[in-house]
């Protein structure tokens, strides 16, 4: 048996406690066989995998989803969270949640909320989002977490459609009293990866996009941060994905099932466990998902004799596996990678039809 | 970017950790570590003496006052020490002054 390097604790647990959503974001990341309501897991059983989570040394716990205020026992969730001594993080469309259950939430120990914009026109970005309304809506919960003095982070998915207005969008989030805003390009899994040639932003776009948000950063300084998701697909090395397989951050859907990652189940052949089988720390150290490809040991070439092996892991599995077939290869992302020229030639794929939008 | 002018802060002002970011122990991590919004960072023991007494009352010279007698070191390193420390915090949102 080969020797594995000591095991740490993850910093962070993805709570998808839902997969229902009313908005219909064709960039959205979740699969495309959305788990149903009857199959979530009840509350009690999330209640103890946050208190599981907690035990293997989990900091931060991300509710998310789909829209988690599509769960009536949110509040029962987030105090669970809170008492298990969890930095609770709310990321959430702001459609369906009301300020009172808002108010509630903070009350009972809510520490930070997330809120998605999909542009900074109120036309455009309903019609992204499929759903008229939703940014009226975004705009007041906003207000309503500042108004209760709990930390605000906007966060932004750009692409074709928007990617021009990246400047106003960063404008919002300080109008709106954001201490964080997130300028995210999108990553091309689940329905995202089905809308592809839709979403895609011209080489042009992207060298704009990137120059813009360094100048904002340095523009806005002390005033809001901004991080950046860096579009992949325009890259020279691939990103350190979930900061490496199964190093950081586990991810449970909503019918339990345990994931390195939230696209993990892109990947064909992973067995991966499931909450009401087994417990956290039993799936972190012992899932077969988890181990496939933690460490380097999986790594073929040009990965395992890369100097930056530890530092990017060899990118994203699921991409690797996407664009390649070959989980264990190099995200062609990559330009070492033998596969990078696809990368290239799928990006300059684009079309102008309408969205597959993300539904049931 | 590197060289950008740091925020500076004032020897009466009071800093505090905002609401959203909070400093815990833990032992799965192996000590000190400051939770933020969407992020964790590592504080060494005496990054954690010194966010432990931004508490919003004390001002930044008692604070300063305050380690030079506890660790016994002269208090011009320990100002430079804290102030760089604190404004770092403070240009990434973690700190209010």
């Amino acid at each position: 048996m080969a020797s594995r390097a000591p095991l740490h604790s993850p910093l962070g647990l993805l709570a998808e406690v839902t997969h229902r959503c009313p908005l219909g974001c064709p960039y959205c990341s979740n699969p495309l066989a959305l788990d149903p309501r009857e199959q979530e897991l009840d509350t009690a059983t999330w209640v103890r995998v946050l208190r599981e989570a907690s035990a293997l040394g989990v900091l931060q716990v991300h509710l998310s989803g789909g829209e988690p205020a599509a769960r009536r026992d949110l509040l029962a969730i987030t105090q669970a969270a809170h008492e298990a001594g969890l930095y609770c993080n709310l990321i959430t469309s702001a459609v369906g949640l009301a300020p009172k259950r808002l108010a509630a939430l903070a009350a009972a120990g809510l520490d930070h909320v997330q809120i998605s914009i999909q542009d900074s026109i109120a036309s455009s970005a309903d019609h992204i989002a499929g759903y008229d309304g939703a940014f009226a809506r975004k705009l007041a919960l906003a207000a309503e977490v500042v108004r209760l003095a709990m930390p605000l982070t906007v966060n932004a998915v750009v692409h074709r459609a928007n990617i021009e207005r990246i400047s106003d969008m960063v404008d919002l989030a300080i109008t709106l009293g954001a201490s964080r805003v997130e300028i995210a390009h999108v990553q091309y899994h689940g329905w995202a990866l089905a809308n592809r040639a839709r979403l895609m932003p011209t080489p042009a776009q992207v060298e704009r996009a990137v120059a813009l948000v360094e100048e904002l950063r340095s523009r806005h300084r002390g005033r809001i941060v901004i991080d950046a998701v860096v579009p992949d697909y325009y890259a020279r090395y691939p990103k350190p994905c979930a900061g490496g397989w199964a190093r950081r951050s586990l991810n449970v859907t909503p019918v339990g099932k345990v994931l390195p990652c939230h696209a993990a189940e892109s990947i064909t052949g992973l067995e991966f466990w499931n909450v009401r089988e087994h417990s956290l720390s039993d799936i972190w150290a012992n899932s077969p998902a988890f181990n496939a490809f933690r460490g380097s040991g999986w790594m073929k070439e040009p990965c395992v004799s890369c100097p930056r092996r530890e530092q990017d892991f060899g990118g994203c599995r699921c991409q690797a596996f996407a664009l390649t077939g070959d989980a264990a290869a190099a995200d062609p992302v990559c330009h070492l990678s033998p596969a990078h020229g696809l990368v290239a030639k799928l990006a300059s794929v684009t079309e102008d039809g309408s969205y597959s939008y993300r539904r049931m | 970017m590197g060289d950008a002018p740091k925020i500076s802060i004032a020897s009466d002002g009071r800093p505090r950790l905002p609401r959203g970011v909070r400093l815990v122990h833990n032992e799965a991590h192996g000590g000190w570590v400051l939770l933020a919004p969407e992020r964790v960072f590592k504080a060494d023991a005496v990054a954690a003496e010194v966010i432990k007494r931004c508490d919003g009352n004390a001002s930044l010279s008692e604070i300063i006052d305050d380690l030079a007698r506890t660790y016994s070191a002269p208090r011009e390193k320990i100002a430079e020490d804290v102030n760089a420390l604190l404004s770092g915090l403070a240009d990434k949102k973690l700190l209010e002054l």
